[in-house]
């Protein structure tokens, strides 16, 4: 077991964490606490009949009531950050009518018998699982009063369950359900426990306290690289500095002498130093002697990124095509040209990339911050040749994601070391392996050409984009529609302005660059592009970006709600102190929409300096709109910190970026007031972890086009001229 | 490898690390106390930050070797029962999200506060800005720190109030 100081502190995670030598797995669609057992980890008489009834669902989440009268939720879903932990335990405490102050919640494990694959991105969470996790919720609500009515005699119309409690007011009997669950657990699931209407809601739209505080703010949550396990390892892997390099020989003799250091091993992703703790896989590393074979692109930089996405422009897949865009623009009065581009993006969670893994001959069990337990466990298994039921995965809590996470490169170190070495081995990145061993945001060019009419209203948008695609490179092919790669063009493909004449396409091509998801995938670069040509529109046509908006945004009433929120609550129109600008962008996506507006002025260096953000989301349903309001403060701070300073360096084939000297993110002193509403009318409902991500750059750029007459073409922004 | 002892949370404790170990190291694989978190390892996260004799430190930068002797305090020792003012206003403002920075984030707002009874907006940007957040929980990590300061100083008044009262009693 593991030692007694780290079993005492983390309640959050004490079940997933301690049963490092637990033959658990056989799980229960509402599993119950059997009293008796006296083990809170024993799977109830329920279990076979719970697990026979959870196959038919995508995910079905693990209702446990304590002999106390706790609720602990199990949530297929990885809390990064965006409060899934609290939102999806919300949807089954709604229907299970518990107290709010008696509910936990922790990860489920990646048992695809009872939880189907589960994986968490796309802002999908909440809105993919609304009813699965009320019904939940439900059908563990109807176990417990079919239960009392058992024990009463009494029919199940006269009872109701409060609380906790199941009541039967006309003899005035209640009883617990912790003194129910064992026999609910074994009463035979309702096929359709009615869910509530949502004028009964009691827990959902209602601002909760998240779950995962109170273990965050003493140090006893568990991060990925809080593991401990008996014996466990730590190592680090050094990976071919060169983009397509790969390790030709090395030389361990120095490194296998660091005191703590017990081997220096190859494996598929580089050459590990394996050691009893971090500091001494570090210190052997330091003295580790590689050569490396060269990669083929030695001449690669940032520059001849450009140079290449340039180069394809005109080759792309038509995605939209409106009216006649290269007539409208040869017969055009006044028309623009321009070219938009952008960086390669690091995710730099704050936890760097890490995994646990423990090998022997017939297990491997991992403990890994990830979004995608079922992706690692068949990563696994695809080294170890396991079956599913050999491979048991714990996922900790996440020190970020924003996509980073569903990858799976850090859990194939974990298990090929885990395997070498017969012992449990904890990979860590460094911050520098990190960011350089990324796998980042594509980089790209939009030849833009835009023109307006005789009144000054847009006419033509001709959008030209290229830029390397992330499903073609990852073998996703049900991202991919006519050839073109979904997430490439999502936000401009929709672009929801009228313009009569609108043509988009979009041209691949293939770098050396490993590429990843990153929060709001192809909107973080799109929502900019589209949001700042608007404006180099509406400054050509001489209109006011928001009136511009609002009549071409006639079909779309969701979009100018929102906008017109935005504007009265940010006093648009209003003068602004001396130097000070409004920037405003809308944008679409994940199923939300999100209108910003910036007030930026230009420090003396050119530096902008984002004062105010006010923020609208039109979600359509807000099951807990403190953490909207949260995900809209994030979203907004990691978009602005890659508008501003956001680019990962390549050059001479390397990647540069090591660090966050390198590659900064946003400061305290930087972080621009936000203020953020929430729409919630009932509208099909959206997702929340990426939508606040777009938009950011886009309005800081309109705001900058204010002050100086030019126009923001190129991320990061950096610094800007300033008007004379 | 050479022996050291530290006073950590307010316990001796002995161990064996090469000279060189940084003391975050130490805390996270030695004494097994994970509340401390590795960022950067380049003192640019801030993500390590504990209390050196009072001071916040940088954890990472911090080799073993010169904290012999030196009284650590570590998220796990700001209180027993997360009832530093600090901890409670953190949850009252709902500051973490996905968490990870926090620890140092407390750590460092602590050491201000210990510093700066009611701190200016100033104040907390210039002892907080080395501290990297990548969720963005920048605004409420400030509120939540405006909260504390209130909160410790109403505690105080009403320490102070009550030690009057028993003064009065005594006396009376
Ligand atoms: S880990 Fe010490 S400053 Fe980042
Ligand atoms: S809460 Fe995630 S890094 Fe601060």
């Amino acid at each position: 077991m593991a030692d007694p100081e780290f079993a005492a502190k983390s309640p959050l995670s004490r079940r997933s964490f301690l049963q490092v030598s637990g033959g658990l797995g056989v799980g229960l669609v509402v599993s119950f606490l059997l009293p008796a057992c006296g083990r809170e980890d024993a799977p109830g008489a329920g279990a076979r009949r719970g697990a026979a009834a959870a196959a038919n669902g995508e995910v079905n989440a693990w209702v446990r009531i304590t002999p106390e009268g706790g609720v602990v939720l199990s949530i297929a879903k990885s809390e990064m950050g965006q409060g899934v932990l609290t939102s999806l335990a919300m949807l089954v405490a709604e229907e299970l009518e518990v107290d709010w102050a008696k509910v936990r919640s922790e990860h489920a494990l990646a048992d695809t018998a009872l939880y189907g694959k589960w994986s968490t991105g796309g802002s999908s969470s909440v809105r993919a699982n609304f009813d699965a996790y009320r019904r939940a919720g439900a059908t563990a609500r109807e176990l417990l009063v079919a239960a009392a009515c058992e024990r009463w005699g009494a029919p199940r119309s006269e009872c109701r369950a409060e609380n906790g409690e199941v009541l039967h007011p006309a003899t005035d009997r209640r009883l617990a359900y912790a003194e129910l669950a064992e026999r609910a657990a074994a009463l035979p699931p309702p096929a359709e426990p009615p869910l509530k209407a949502r004028a009964d809601y009691r827990v959902i739209g209602k601002d909760v306290r998240r779950l995962d505080t109170p273990a965050k703010v003493d140090g006893s949550a568990i991060f990925g690289l809080d593991v401990r396990v008996p014996g466990m390892l730590v190592a680090q892997v050094v990976r071919p500095p060169e983009l397509g390099g790969a390790v030709d020989s090395f030389d361990a003799s120095e490194a296998l002498a660091v005191q703590g250091v017990r081997a220096v091993v190859e494996i598929p992703n580089g050459v590990a130093v394996v050691a009893d703790g971090f500091w001494a896989a570090q210190s052997g590393r330091r003295k580790l002697a590689v050569v490396w074979k060269p990669g083929p692109h030695a001449d690669l930089d940032n520059a001849g990124v450009r140079a290449r996405c340039l180069a394809v422009v005109d080759d792309g897949i038509v995605a939209r095509n409106d009216g006649d865009a290269e007539a409208a623009f040869a017969g055009a009065p006044q028309k623009l040209e321009a070219v938009y581009e952008f960086p390669y993006l690091a995710h730099a969670t704050l936890e760097p990339m890490n995994c646990t893994a423990r090998v022997d001959d017939e297990r491997c069990e991992l403990w890994v911050p990830t979004q995608s337990p079922t992706g690692a466990a068949e990563a696994a298994a695809k080294i170890t040749g396991f079956d599913a039921e050999q491979i048991r995965v714990n996922t900790t809590l996440l020190g970020g994601g924003f996509g980073r996470r569903s990858a799976h490169d850090f859990v194939e170190d974990a298990v090929h070391l885990a395997k070498r070495m017969k012992a449990p081995v904890q990979v860590v990145y460094t911050r520098e392996d990190d960011m350089k061993a990324g796998l980042y945001r594509p980089a790209g060019a939009n030849v833009m050409r835009g023109a307006v009419d005789a009144e000054g209203w847009p006419l033509v948008w001709d959008q030209r984009i290229a830029s390397p695609s992330i499903m073609r490179a990852k073998n996703w092919l049900s991202g991919m529609k006519d050839g073109i790669d979904m997430t490439a063009v999502e936000g401009v493909r929709n672009l929801p302005y009228a313009i009569p004449n609108l043509h988009v396409r979009w041209a691949d091509l293939e770098l050396p660059v490993s590429l990843h998801w990153w929060r709001s995938v192809g909107s973080s670069q799109n929502g900019w592009v589209t949001e700042c040509f608007f404006d180099e529109l509406c400054a050509l046509g001489g209109k006011d970006p928001v009136e511009a908006r609002m009549r071409l945004l006639a079909e779309h009433p969701r979009h100018r709600r929102a906008l017109a929120l935005a504007v009265e609550k940010a006093g648009y129109g209003q003068p602004l102190a001396e130097g000070h600008a409004h920037g405003v962008a809308v944008h679409e996506s994940f199923g939300s929409i999100v209108a910003q507006i910036a007030e930026v002025s230009l420090a003396q260096d050119g530096a902008p300096r984002v004062h105010r953000v006010v923020c609208v989301v039109d979600c359509g349903e807000a099951i807990h709109p403190e953490g909207v309001r949260h995900q809209m403060e994030s979203g907004i701070t990691m978009g602005l910190s890659a508008a501003l300073w956001g680019e990962v360096a390549i050059e001479k084939g390397h990647i540069t970026t090591a660090n966050f000297d390198a590659y900064p993110i946003a400061r305290i002193d930087q972080m621009p007031r936000v203020e953020s509403f929430v729409i919630a009318e009932g509208d099909p409902m959206g997702g929340i972890g990426e939508p606040g991500t777009p938009p950011i750059a886009g309005a800081i750029g309109n705001a900058i086009l204010k002050l100086t007459g030019k126009p923001i073409r190129r991320l990061p922004i950096g610094r800007v001229e300033r008007m004379a | 490898m050479p022996a050291y002892t530290l006073t950590v949370n307010g316990e001796p404790r002995r161990f064996e690390a090469a000279a060189d170990t940084p003391l975050l190291w130490v805390l996270r694989d030695v004494l097994h106390l994970t509340g401390t978190k590795y960022g950067c390892g380049a003192g640019l996260c801030r993500a390590c930050t504990i209390h050196l004799d009072g001071e916040a430190s940088f954890s990472c930068q911090i080799p073993i070797s010169a904290a012999e002797g030196r009284n650590i305090t570590t998220i796990e020792g700001l209180s027993p029962d997360r009832s530093h003012p600090l901890q409670q206003a953190w949850i009252e403002e709902d500051v973490p999200q996905c968490g990870y920075c926090q620890p140092g984030q407390i750590m460092s707002a602590a050491a201000l506060l210990a510093r700066t009874p009611s701190p200016s907006d100033d104040d907390i940007d210039a002892a907080m800005r080395s501290n990297l957040c990548r969720c963005g929980t920048y605004n409420r990590i400030r509120s939540a720190i405006h909260r504390a300061a209130k909160m410790k100083q109403a505690g105080a008044t009403a320490a102070a109030a009550s030690g009057a009262n028993a003064e009065e009693t005594r006396h009376g």
